[in-house]
């Protein structure tokens, strides 16, 4: 099972590796890490997705909240908040696929955002699952490269993560 | 007024009330070593032979008195030499601050002189700690890292400070009152909880408490026993419990465990409510956990939520302030006068109890009886790790808390003499004896340097068997008597040794001379003793739960 992490920590520095280190000392597998400031600039959000049972991610919690630099640690519930990550794929495109290619991004309403003779780049952003969709769809042309952010969540309402 | 950071360093432990540094010098401390010499009055310095007895004589001391214990080294090899020490006060959660230079703050990241990223290294043996750059931080992280240690479930805080920053003169501003942290923990339960607890542990019909280090961190030790006598509940301790129920207790059963009584064993095996206090479910508890008290349901009361349904799953879970816990459920229930449970649990105890002493040999049940009975229980109990750890716990008659200071969670050799340096600086006052086994003891038998010098009477009783004992143990019991790299023929003669040292040293080979030999030891007021107990190389610690077995499958003879 995945679950979504999303913990408030001082900007400051070490955080990171206090916050890896600690999934890799107590044997927690972390699907993915995104990490940015807040519009408060001592604080930084991270959003974690967490593969495991109930028990992992409550032991999870409960640990990263002893950390001192961990301002607030929740579980957001995936039906009730928004997901999305960003991903940059590199596709092989010559001439013979450029106008195919370009019709897929517009089905999955991703932009080109670079173009060179043989490749397009493409700028995804939506559910994992859309952009799991959208690789399914590039592989056979061949991908060159390509970079993901990991999933970014808030809950949806006016609920914050500071409220309680 | 305006202080150089190193005299902020004297000046915050001060404020902290720290009456006594175990250390190290080295260039990256210099300075604070000399705002030591210029300012330091009130603060002892215990200056050791090595980092790591620093380390544990700070563990030992703030495990004697309940205050925090302060160490401090150089940067690089310094540092590391540290390291031990600060894992072994984090396993047993035991509150000290190691304070560390770190390289000028420019030379960071380029692979200078005696430069080791010590923070990087001590991240997951540590509760927090801290890098300081920057003097204006200096002395708003001291007081943290001493509030963060000391605090909830304490542990070691390390602060690594940048030479520059020892130099660096600020406008030093004396604590105010509030602190910049809230480290209140939160209580997970409410009255209803307390309600239900009260009412589960009332209708139980065999009900076991079970006590660990966190009811002596908790200081809730009376009140625990307070409890197993209201509603008649027999109480077994872990190794770090050791010396929270008095060993004259009548329902009090002993550890449980990997080396647990039969009656604790027997007890928790078949108990239907087992009341687990500041303790953690360790592996060295629980053996194999589907045969771990298959019958019962668990109360788990503890300081930290992190430890609530971490190892085991608990049908009670109580996280936060664990006197309120206890007290709330005391006040709730009403005495239980009569219980079969508790009679059979001391019918079994009786039976299973092992009084017949061989007066013939030197056992060390008769060496430790004896240390205890001319102590009159009233000892500090230091140890090793190894058999000598088990048998200080099994035959030593503990009537308090912090009288038994063992490394329970990381089980370091050679813990034991840096502890009693610190343990008896801490108490003056009281006889200390680190209960030894001969491959520890060599380990870090340098201390003796530092006992002789401030004038110490520490008494080290060595288990000398010749062996890694408990390693030895194992392979006579599990690997079919290979005794791959553990017979200790080679010496050094620890008496020898221990003249050497200016230390009084003495052999004992026959329990006749366990007297006398005790009787000059403990008659030392300004000198640490070695006694050199010879015992026999297979003598083993009994009874044995082996590995992968339930606890009620205990080897016993
Ligand atoms: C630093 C360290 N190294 C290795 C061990 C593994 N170990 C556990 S008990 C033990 C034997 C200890 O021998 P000794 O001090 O003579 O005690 P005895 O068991 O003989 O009483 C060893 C090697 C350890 N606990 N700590
Ligand atoms: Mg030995």
């Amino acid at each position: 099972m995945k679950h979504i992490i999303s913990v408030l920590v001082n900007n400051q520095a070490g955080v990171l590796s206090r916050v890896s280190g600690l999934f890799s000392r107590r044997g927690f597998n972390i699907d993915s890490l995104a990490v940015g400031t807040t519009n408060i600039p001592e604080i930084s959000r991270m959003t974690i997705v967490v593969d495991g049972d109930d028990n992992i991610v409550d032991q999870v919690q409960k640990q990263l909240s002893k950390l001192i630099d961990v301002i607030k640690v929740v579980r957001l519930d995936a039906e009730n908040s928004v997901s999305r990550e960003l991903a940059l794929i590199k596709v092989r495109a010559d001439t013979s696929v450029r106008s195919e290619i370009m019709q897929i991004a517009e089905v999955f309403r991703a932009n080109i955002v670079d173009i060179s003779k043989d490749t397009l780049t493409i700028e995804i952003s939506g559910s994992s699952k859309k952009a799991e969709a959208m690789y399914e769809m590039l592989r056979p042309f061949g991908i060159l490269e390509d970079a993901r952010t990991g999933l970014l969540s808030l809950e949806r309402g006016a609920k914050t993560i500071l409220d309680d | 007024m305006k202080l150089s950071g190193s005299d902020i360093v004297i000046e915050c432990l001060k404020e902290q009330k720290v009456d006594t540094i175990f250390g190290f010098p080295g260039g990256a401390v210099l300075n604070i070593y000399d705002s030591l010499y210029r300012r330091g009055e009130g603060i002892n310095h215990i200056l050791t032979t090595h980092e790591q007895g620093a380390a544990h004589a700070a563990d030992g001391y703030a495990r004697a008195s309940g205050k925090t214990g302060v160490c401090m080294a150089t940067s690089g090899p310094g540092a590391t030499n540290l390291v031990t020490g600060i894992a072994t006060a984090y396993m047993d959660s035991v509150p000290v601050v190691a304070i560390t230079g770190q390289v000028h703050s420019s030379l960071i990241g380029k692979d200078s002189f005696q430069e080791v990223d010590i923070t990087g290294v001590t991240m997951p043996i540590t509760k927090h700690n801290f890098l300081v750059k920057d003097v204006d931080k200096l002395a708003d992280t001291i007081r943290m890292a001493f509030q963060i240690a000391s605090t909830g479930r304490p542990g070691p805080v390390l602060i690594d400070i940048c030479k520059d920053v020892t130099i660096n003169k600020t406008e030093f501003k004396p604590a105010g009152e509030k602190s910049r942290l809230n480290l209140k923990i939160k209580n997970s339960f409410t009255e209803e909880d307390l309600d239900k607890a009260a009412d589960a542990v009332q209708k139980a019909e065999r009900p076991v408490i079970l006590s660990g280090g966190g009811t002596i961190i908790a200081g809730v030790t009376d009140i625990l026993v307070e409890l197993s006598a209201k509603i008649k509940a027999p109480i077994s301790t872990t190794l770090m419990g050791t010396g929270s129920v008095p060993y004259d207790y009548p329902l009090y059963m002993g550890l449980l465990g990997m080396h647990g009584t039969r009656v604790s064993n027997r007890a928790v095996s078949e108990c239907d409510l087992l009341i687990t206090v500041g303790a953690r479910f360790s592996d060295r508890v629980i053996s194999d956990m589907r045969r771990f008290a298959p019958k019962a349901k668990i109360m788990h009361i503890d300081a930290d939520p992190a430890e609530i349904n971490k190892n085991i799953t608990v049908h009670y879970p109580f996280s936060g302030n664990i006197e309120q816990v206890l007290k709330g459920i005391l006040k709730r229930v009403k005495p239980i006068e009569d219980s079969l449970w508790a009679k059979s649990v001391i019918s079994w105890k009786k039976e299973y109890g092992n009084n017949n002493i061989d007066k013939c040999r030197l056992t060390p049940k008769l060496i430790i009886e004896k240390i205890s009975e001319m102590t009159n229980s009233e000892a500090v109990i230091t140890t090793e790790v190894g058999q000598n750890q088990i048998w200080a716990a099994q035959y030593y008659r503990f009537k308090r808390p912090r009288q038994y200071i063992s490394s329970g969670g990381l089980g370091t050799m050679g813990y034991g003499t840096g502890a009693a340096i610190g343990a008896q600086i801490a108490l003056p006052d009281k006889k200390v004896i680190n209960i030894a086994g001969d491959g520890s003891f060599r380990m870090n038998c340098n201390e003796l340097a530092t006992a002789v010098h401030y004038r110490l009477p520490i008494i080290i009783a060595v288990m000398n068997n010749g062996t890694l004992g408990m390693v030895r143990q194992w392979q006579t019991l599990f690997y079919e008597k290979r005794y791959s790299q553990t017979t200790l023929d080679r010496g050094p003669d620890f008496v020898k040794l221990a003249d050497a040292y200016g230390a009084v040293g003495i052999r004992v080979e026959k329990p006749e001379q366990v007297q006398p030999a005790l009787e000059k030891a403990l008659s030392s007021d300004d000198r640490p003793v070695v006694i050199d107990f010879i015992i026999d190389i297979d003598e083993m610690v009994l009874p044995i739960v082996p590995p992968g077995k339930g606890i009620d499958e205990l080897i016993y003879d």
